[in-house]
């Protein structure tokens, strides 16, 4: 177990510098940021000089990946150009998002499971059919026409929820636009749970347990269910990073000051070290929560070990 | 285990001299005496003639390939016919905007902005007074082209490099397979707005591009996969004894029983590329006016969407039938291919 951890740890080394350093490249081709600073100004030469130097922009450019990797072990994101943090812009942004795509995952995983569970158990039936077109129309409209129809429908005509979320995000103001970012991953994991559910409610290990008279609850729940969550676990684990990348519409519907919010701001405002900064942090996460995926696998199926 | 003591009995260097001679003798034929073969083979066939019988109970169970199968069984599909059709409309829409509308979706009148529907624009106006009609017929050509050309793209270099990865192994295959983790890695929306900010030009060819870049992975994986499979096969191995070359192995052998799957993960992936071209549009890093698309109009009707909701649900409706297509054609092949999901 705990080589095959540091197995995976060391695979990820390259796979986290080759992806920082693709974004990092595309982040310094969107011009130069010192320009960019000065607006429709020509800069002074000794000035725009200084802040080169100061933000080691006079270096190559593998030379300043280089230089930020370094500062990024000592967990320094840089600075914007107005002299804020980094990481203080991240520790202000984060939180939200973090809020969010919980709200959003809870609700993914609650009702996608329990809609594919009971989709997969009375196959055929009028309750199956219904979440396969359910899921069908859901999947075939994007997240931002849900969005802006349930903000519309649910917060402004009936009322029933803050149609945006504002400063301070409470359970009840994220309600609504954690349904809509969780509404397209949802629909993806109910199809799955019904594929796999279907597929092994008629295996052996099923008909054992009903044999031994077991209660139908048990052989649902620790039988036919556990066996079938390790591709919905897989799923899931991809899923955590595309909800934190996807939550930037979302975020921009429903007003939230997000990671979409400021990671906005940066491109328009030409600021790489923000840009770097959220996308590095992403990253970070997206890799975890594969590694944490492979994890799951031996606690859901003991046969799996890890060499 | 019998058949291991009737083998222990025997000797096994007592056949391996007629083994090894009647190798030689169909190596023989093979390279010197081709004529005498193709008669052998025209002698076979004859005979076949000669007992007509014969000749129809092989054409009673004459197997079917997969695609075969899956065609019979798509063909009774009412999900594939629907889809299809829609399909085909779509298309057609596409390519002849002017057979469904003879108005033109970039003369707008002001004074209509956000009206209703009237006679002669079914749809009403758009924010700028255009005809939201015509907008949405014509849109279809700049979703359409851009999911089918990035979903060509990301599947012509996914199945290259992922097929590869699969049939070489070894560190090419680590390459690969690492390489695919780094765009993997990128979340796709991110990814879009950052790349996309880069580069001045909004035109199709860009966004598809940039689709490509970010959507081989998922194919690749799945081709490698697929090629893994197929290449353990005993008709491989077969053809790899008879002295077929890597390339003829790869194309003729692995490639025809490897490409289920991609064709399946590719039609779904077509409907969710037209999807997220509108969704990079909404989010001003997709294409730009004057190019007519569904994701700009959504977008450009999002802010006035109180006062004027028809402006951003005929164009939606229009996307969101789009993808159930082709999400849904990508289901019904899948089922006709994989029919274990059934």
């Amino acid at each position: 177990m705990g080589r095959y951890v540091i197995r995976r740890l060391l695979q990820m080394i390259p796979v986290f510098l080759g992806s920082t350093f693709l974004i990092f490249v595309m982040v310094h081709a969107l011009g130069d940021p010192v320009n960019a600073l000065f607006g429709d100004r020509a800069p002074d030469p000794v000035v725009a000089a200084q802040i080169r130097k100061q933000y080691n922009l006079d270096e190559p450019l593998w030379l300043q990946y280089l230089i930020y990797m370094g500062n990024l072990f000592r967990w320094d994101f840089g600075t914007t150009f107005n002299g804020q943090s980094v990481t203080s812009l991240l520790a202000t942004a984060y939180p939200a998002t973090i809020k969010l795509t919980a709200v959003a995952f809870t609700i993914e995983v609650i009702f996608g499971v329990g809609f594919g569970l009971i989709s997969g158990l009375r196959r055929g039936g009028w309750s199956d059919n219904t979440v396969l077109i359910f899921t069908l129309i859901v999947i075939s409209i994007p997240t931002f026409v849900t969005g802006y129809v349930l903000q519309y429908l649910v917060g402004v005509q009936w009322g029933i929820l803050p149609a945006t979320a504002g400063e301070d995000l409470t359970l009840e103001s994220l309600l609504l636009p954690g349904i809509v970012l969780a509404s397209v991953s949802l629909a993806y994991v109910a199809r799955l749970t019904r594929t796999t559910v279907a597929e092994n409610s008629r295996a052996d290990f099923v008909r054992t347990a009903v044999a031994k008279g077991l209660p139908r609850r048990r052989v649902v729940l620790n039988h036919l269910l556990r066996n079938s969550l390790i591709p919905v676990v897989t799923f899931l684990g991809a899923d955590l990073g595309a909800l934190m990348g996807g939550a930037l519409v979302t975020e921009r519907i429903f007003n939230i000051h997000g990671v979409g919010f400021y990671l906005y701001q940066g491109i328009v405002r030409q600021n790489t070290a923000t840009v770097v900064g959220f996308v590095t942090i992403l990253i970070i996460i997206y890799l975890a929560a594969n590694l944490l995926v492979d994890l799951l696998y031996a606690v859901l199926d003991p046969r799996i070990r890890y060499a | 285990m019998p058949d291991q003591e009737k083998y222990n009995k025997a000797d096994p260097l007592a056949d391996a001299g007629t083994e090894e001679e009647e190798i030689q003798s169909a190596v023989e034929s093979r390279t010197f005496d081709l004529g005498t073969m193709e008669a052998q083979t025209l002698i076979k066939n004859e005979r076949l003639d000669d007992e007509p019988e014969v000749a129809a109970a092989d054409d009673r169970v004459k197997p079917r390939s997969l695609w075969q199968d899956a065609w019979r069984d798509l063909r009774r599909n009412p999900i594939f016919i629907i889809s299809g059709l829609l399909i085909i409309f779509l298309v057609v829409m596409a390519i002849w905007p002017g057979l469904f509308t003879s108005t033109d979706p970039l003369k707008c009148d002001l004074s209509k902005a956000q009206q209703g529907s009237e006679s002669g624009h079914p749809f009403g106006f758009d924010g700028q007074g255009c005809d939201v009609y015509a907008r949405t017929v014509y849109g279809a050509r700049a979703s359409i082209t851009v999911g089918v050309c990035a979903t060509v793209g990301a599947a012509l270099v996914g199945t290259t490099l992922g097929g590869l990865a699969g049939f070489l192994g070894g560190w090419s295959d680590s390459v690969i397979s690492r390489v695919a983790d780094i765009f993997f890695g990128i979340p796709i929306l991110l990814g879009g707005l950052v790349f996309l900010s880069v580069i001045p030009s909004r035109s199709i060819w860009i966004v598809v591009a940039f689709i490509v870049v970010l959507g081989w992975p998922q194919i690749a994986r799945i081709g490698r996969g697929a090629v893994i499979t197929a290449k353990q096969q005993d008709y491989v191995t077969a053809a790899r004894a008879l002295g077929a070359s890597n390339s003829r192995l790869m194309l003729r052998h692995i490639l025809p029983n490897a490409v289920a799957p991609i064709i399946v993960v590719a039609t779904i992936a077509l409907g969710t590329y037209i999807a997220l071209e509108a969704t990079l549009s909404f989010l001003g890093v997709g294409l730009k006016p004057p190019t007519v698309s569904w994701g700009i109009d959504i977008s450009s009707a999002s802010a006035t969407f109180r006062n004027a909701p028809h402006m951003l649900l005929y164009p939606a409706g229009a996307l969101s039938i789009t993808v159930l297509a082709f999400i849904m054609l990508g289901d019904a092949v899948r089922d006709a291919l994989d029919p274990k999901l059934r």
